[in-house]
């Protein structure tokens, strides 16, 4: 029911929205509660284990009643709090955890089963037989006890991330929040001033006080307005800081789209902050708790500071004849605010026998409310006092068991808040998060007067340290009457009087654990689930552990609370990975002739970030082995071509180089001629076999090092820290160079008459022998030559500057064709290499030593390196190992499998007779046949004998024959020309 | 035969024009890494002073002198952009030659700064980072460098390879921040 004259909301801009398909209005600067309380819609939700019919409890972000849907389909919202989301024509809400309907909840007998589903239930029941728990008990009991689900639809939101600096952050925008900025703003400091609510001013939007003779809100948007002028002040709405964490870094959520129908056009629907702030002033107020009694729960039952709240900043009576509930004075406020706004109160009852007279009102001291009735809806509550009991008709009752600090940002690094016997709350800890100083409500201060104060003082202090010049403020005037109550935890009586709105859980519950000797308030919260829902216990906490103290008979200081964890209300998964989903999720690299790749329809495979050609089709073709074996035979016969430019790169330089060489690789590099070329192995400081490659020595202090795609960033980290902290006195300089260079193996018996004509100087063989290289011309383009081979024919790879680089793949292809050859992709470069014995990480796995590969003699006696005493450790040469070995089939169409293992011919195929595993196999269109290359328990002893190859996975069982590792040109006759 | 043809790493990508920001890639000329000798930090400093009028930049610091920019780029390592290095630098330092392997992109716009929070973890207020500043930071996903040429212009270098991520990050972070108005 609107009042008219009251409220913030703008009256001449009526919006129209549906809750459960109804079709309501309200007005913009409406909250979905606000709209629905002004609307008479009180049953707004089911609970969640009980499925009681819930109403608003509270008007902010704690509320843990009024959970919503909001949209559908890919952008359908779950739970989001109606006190939090604002109203936008065309907003479409329903309601949760129900069916058929909010009102006639099948579901809703758990609610009558309630004394068999007390704490611990479902730990003691649904214990037996175990297996039933993950198949049976756990997804009948997620179905039956929910939230809202999302849609199962790919999320349609935009969501970002971002980065923000600051001198001082201020989080919360309510007198102290402003007045901590302004002190700060005005002295120059870099500020930035963050509220959950869209509209600044806090507590000041929905009270009745008055600052310097000035309506609250008024004064509120006088200060915002200076705040705006100033350059150095940022103002984030509608973002909540969540969580604090080291080095003054904060995480924050601003809900950027959530109150736009059309969600912003492109822009995101929430941005998840990371703030660092050199200092930061908590202004977080406070939340009012409410009063355990029977059926405390009722649809109509508020918080009273959420009555005033819907009153004056959104012009809604909640009810037609409220009722009042308190131990404090603040609660009054409500009592006089409706009267003055003409509402009917019907009661106010005050637990304490010597509270202050309210004039004009039924007034009960010393009373306690101990039973509400009603269906789906408040309808009288039942007063307890020292004459009997006295029930009143009301359709709303406004209750507050006092404030609580939101102390729980002090708590994110492990701090404790302590109790404070006078106001009977936990209050923050000074230094609990370095840098941040609490001010205000969240500190205890209560008073109008109080928080401007404790905002202006944190202000000057944090400038101080900043090394800013703070001036003091003159203060506004406003109110500065003490807070005064007496506590009430919980009103004794029979019946369910409810601690944890959200989770379900009653006074008993929590009596229940104490009981069952859960005495510590952590198992307390375990046990009986209190403050493990979404609102974190922010309604329940300290009314729960106020319950266990009385229950255990300790204080309340003793009892201590439970941890405040991040973040502060929830956060969607998916802001919290923004921009990482599609194109987001890691960078692409591509090559220069990536363009032409994509042209060809080369499929592409992923090689670390590279994205790299699998083969070539050609039309006719109907299999990749088709393309694969004409690719092959391109190299093995005519010419083939291959961009290699994604493997590592890296110039090495330096009085030194040659030594840091011998240093990293098992073999000699310092002994190689200049314009020679040398394979390298490189253990890891264990032992093992880390990366392999050829390495160039282009001049007497410079060399060029070729590392595997996929292990380039490791190999250039070894180097560094070989380099940094190993031999930092050496000369030695280092710097990635792939990505300067576009290199392609040229392939082929008719490699060199590829390059001819290409080159401004033809080869001659004789300058040019195996393993060597040097500088070239290129149509005129200086570049690098290297005669290496990874498939066994004669082969060069030839680099020039990355810009020429797709030009000069276009010119190196065509040639190629018009020679009877043409490019190949990395399913032929594999078949090329593993005919000829070549190892790539398949072998180089991350467990195999140089003995194993074949390659201990590359270990060289004379001088030490990495990882070469711990390649000497017993157990890594011994014999009995598994070495590496090639294999064939002895059928010739027997099929080999990478992964499969290996076994005695005879013995039974399992894990006591394993003998080896097979790492690498392709089919030989050179041999007919397919191979593998698998390493076999003293492998090299066994050439010639018969193995069984079993792959379990597949049902693949294949007799082989070991045989030598190169398959293909043994002698190495056709690559050394 | 032909020729072969020059492509710069963004051809075909950019520029690109969100709201009143733009993107656009930068020729830069000749692109250098110099590292110094071992011990011959301040001579290097002092050939580059006498061939290029710039020095040595300090750590996160950018020399620059007409078009020659030296930019900090980490341990031991300095980029010399926009010239080609002299002779004498050889002498006392280490070159080698990057002018392919970098795609060089400038933001320009009154939004550049929210555009680089989206992407960049480090602070580039203009008066934490005033013109004249570079770091080697985290662009998205990327390890790259981020130098401020102006009050509202900026440097990104990637990989070359990377320049299609570059353009589609940058993108949607100008789009968003467009999208705020």
């Amino acid at each position: 029911m609107r009042i008219e004259g009251k409220g913030l909301i703008a009256r001449d801009h009526r919006v129209s929205f549906t809750f459960d398909g109804v079709r309501y209005s309200g007005f913009q600067g409406d909250t979905l509660a606000s709209a629905l309380l002004a609307n008479g819609v009180r049953l707004v939700a089911r609970s969640f284990k009980y499925h009681r019919p819930r109403g608003i409890l509270t008007a902010g972000s704690e509320e843990p009643n009024a959970l919503v849907t909001i949209g559908t389909g890919g952008r359908q919202d779950p739970n989001v709090r109606a006190t939090v989301q604002e109203l936008y024509d065309g907003l479409e809400a329903r309601s949760q955890n129900r069916w058929p309907s909010l009102n006639h909840d099948l579901l809703s007998v758990n609610d009558l089963a309630a004394p068999f589903f007390g704490a611990g239930f479902y730990y003691k029941t649904f214990m037996w037989p175990r297996a039933f728990w993950e198949k049976l008990y756990e997804p009948m009991i997620r179905k039956a006890a929910g939230l809202g689900a999302l849609s199962g639809e790919d999320n349609a939101d935009r969501y970002e991330r971002a980065f923000a600096f600051c001198d001082l952050l201020v989080i919360g925008a309510g007198p102290a929040g402003l007045m901590a900025a302004l002190v700060a703003g005005r002295a120059g400091a870099d500020v930035i001033l963050a509220d959950e609510d869209a509209r600044i001013g806090g507590r000041l939007l929905a009270e009745t006080y008055e600052i310097d003779g000035k309506p609250g809100h008024v004064w509120a948007e006088e200060v915002l307005a200076e705040l705006r002028a100033m350059d150095n002040v940022r103002l984030m709405t509608r973002t909540t800081v969540a969580g604090a964490y080291d080095h003054g870094t904060f995480a924050a959520l601003e809900r950027v789209s959530h109150h736009r129908a059309d969600r912003g056009a492109g822009a995101p629907l929430e941005c998840f902050w990371r703030i660092v702030a050199r200092r930061s002033v908590l202004a977080a107020g406070a939340l009012e708790r409410p009063v355990a009694f029977r059926d405390n729960d009722r649809p109509g039952i508020m918080t009273a500071g959420a009555v005033r709240a819907y009153l004056n900043r959104w012009g809604v009576a909640p009810g037609k004849a409220v009722t009042v509930f308190g131990n404090n004075d603040d609660a009054h406020r409500t009592a006089r605010d409706l009267m003055a706004a003409g509402v009917h109160v019907a009661g106010l009852i005050d637990s304490r026998h010597d509270a202050p007279e309210v004039q004009g009102v039924h007034m009960i001291r010393g009373g306690q409310v101990c039973g509400s009735t009603g269906r789906r809806s408040l309808e009288a509550i039942t007063v307890r006092r020292a004459g009997g009991e006295e029930r009143i008709q009301t359709d709303c009752l406004a209750m507050s068991g006092g404030w609580n600090p939101s102390v729980h940002l002090t708590c994110h690094m492990n701090g404790r808040p302590a109790w404070r016997r006078d106001i009977a709350s936990f209050v923050p800890v000074a230094g609990a998060i370095p840098g941040l100083r609490a001010a205000g409500a969240c500190n205890g201060a209560f008073s109008t007067a109080g928080c401007l104060r404790e905002g202006a003082a944190a202000a000057v202090e944090a400038l101080e340290d900043l090394g800013l010049k703070a001036s003091e403020p003159t203060l506004p005037a406003a109110d500065d009457t003490p807070y005064a109550l007496e506590p009430l935890w919980a009103v004794p009586g029979k019946g369910r009087a409810w601690l944890d709105f959200q989770n379900d859980v009653t006074v008993k519950d929590v009596k229940q654990a104490a009981v069952e000797n859960f005495r510590s308030v952590e198992h307390m919260k375990r046990y009986t689930t209190q403050g493990m829902a979404t609102d974190q216990g922010k309604n329940s906490n300290v009314a729960a552990l106020a319950v266990l103290a009385d229950a255990t008979g300790r204080g309340i200081p003793e009892t201590g609370t439970t941890t405040f964890r991040p973040p502060y209300s929830p956060i969607a998964i998916a802001a919290l990975g923004a921009g990482a989903e599609g194109k987001g999720f890691q960078p692409q690299r591509f090559t220069t002739s990536h363009a032409a790749t994509v042209a060809r329809g080369a499929p592409l495979i992923e090689a670390g970030l590279w994205y790299r050609p699998s083969y070539f089709p050609k039309p006719g073709e109907t299999d990749w082995r088709q393309s694969c074996d004409r690719e092959v035979g391109y190299v093995r016969n005519a010419v083939g071509v291959a961009d290699v430019s994604t493997l590592g790169k890296i110039d090495i330089q330096g009085a030194d180089a040659a030594k840091l060489l011998d240093f990293v690789y098992t073999n000699m590099f310092s002994t190689l001629k200049v314009g020679r070329v040398r394979y390298g192995l490189m253990l890891r400081e264990d032992g093992h076999v880390m990366d392999d490659g050829t390495t160039a020595r282009l001049g007497e202090d410079h060399y060029v090092m070729t590392t595997t795609t996929a292990a380039a960033g490791e190999v250039m980290k070894h180097l560094e820290f070989a380099t940094q902290g190993l031999h930092p006195e050496w000369d030695v300089s280092l710097c990635s160079v792939t990505e300067h260079w576009a290199q392609f193996a040229v392939a082929g018996p008719k490699a060199r008459e590829v390059l001819n004509g290409l080159l401004d100087t033809p080869l001659d063989p004789q300058d040019w022998p195996f393993m060597s290289c040097g500088a070239v011309s290129v149509l005129g383009v200086a570049g690098r030559l290297f005669r290496i081979s990874f498939s066994g024919e004669e082969g060069y790879e030839i680099a020039v500057p990355a810009r020429y680089g797709a030009s000069l793949f276009d010119i190196l292809v065509k040639r190629a064709e018009g020679l009877g050859g043409g490019p190949y992709g990395m399913e032929a470069l594999n078949v090329l290499r593993i005919e000829k014995g070549f190892i790539t990480h398949s072998e180089i796995h991350g467990r195999t030593t140089a003995y194993d590969i074949g390659m201990g003699g590359m270990v060289s006696a004379r001088k030490d390196c990495i990882g070469k005493t711990m390649s000497q450790r017993p157990g890594l040469e011994e014999p009995g190992r598994e070495c590496l070995v090639g294999l064939k089939p002895v059928g010739p169409d027997g099929r080999l499998l990478a992964g499969a293992h290996l076994y005695r011919k005879e013995a039974e195929a399992k894990r006591t007779n394993d003998q080896g595993y097979v790492t690498s196999v392709c089919h030989s269109p050179t041999l007919g046949h397919m191979i593998g290359l698998a390493f076999l328990a003293d492998g090299p002893e066994r050439h010639g004998e018969i193995v069984k190859m079993v792959d379990g996975l597949r049902g693949v069982t294949t007799l082989c024959e070991v045989v030598n590792p190169v398959f293909f040109d043994a002698d190495g006759g056709r690559m050394r020309g | 035969m032909g020729n072969l043809v020059a492509k710069s790493p963004c051809k075909g990508l950019l520029p690109l024009s969100v709201g009143a920001m733009s993107a656009s890639e930068v020729e830069t000329g000749a692109m250098t890494m110099l590292s110094p000798r071992k011990g011959q930090d301040g001579a290097l400093d002092e050939a580059m002073r006498a061939v290029h009028g710039l020095g040595y930049p300090a750590p996160s610091g950018v020399e620059s002198a007409g078009e020659a920019r030296a930019i900090w780029f980490g341990h031991s390592s300095v980029l010399l952009v926009g010239a080609e290095p002299g002779q004498r630098l050889e002498e006392h330092g280490v070159l080698v030659d990057q002018s392919d392997a970098w795609a060089v992109v400038r933001l320009d716009g009154p939004g550049a700064e929210d555009v680089l929070a989206r992407l960049v973890p480090v602070d580039v207020r203009l008066c934490a980072f005033p013109v004249g500043s570079t770091a080697r930071s985290k662009i998205g996903h990327m390890s790259g460098s981020v130098t401020r040429v102006g009050e509202a212009s900026f440097w990104l270098m990637v990989f070359r390879s990377m320049a299609e991520t570059l353009v589609h990050d940058l993108k949607s972070a100008m789009e968003a921040v467009a999208a705020r108005g």
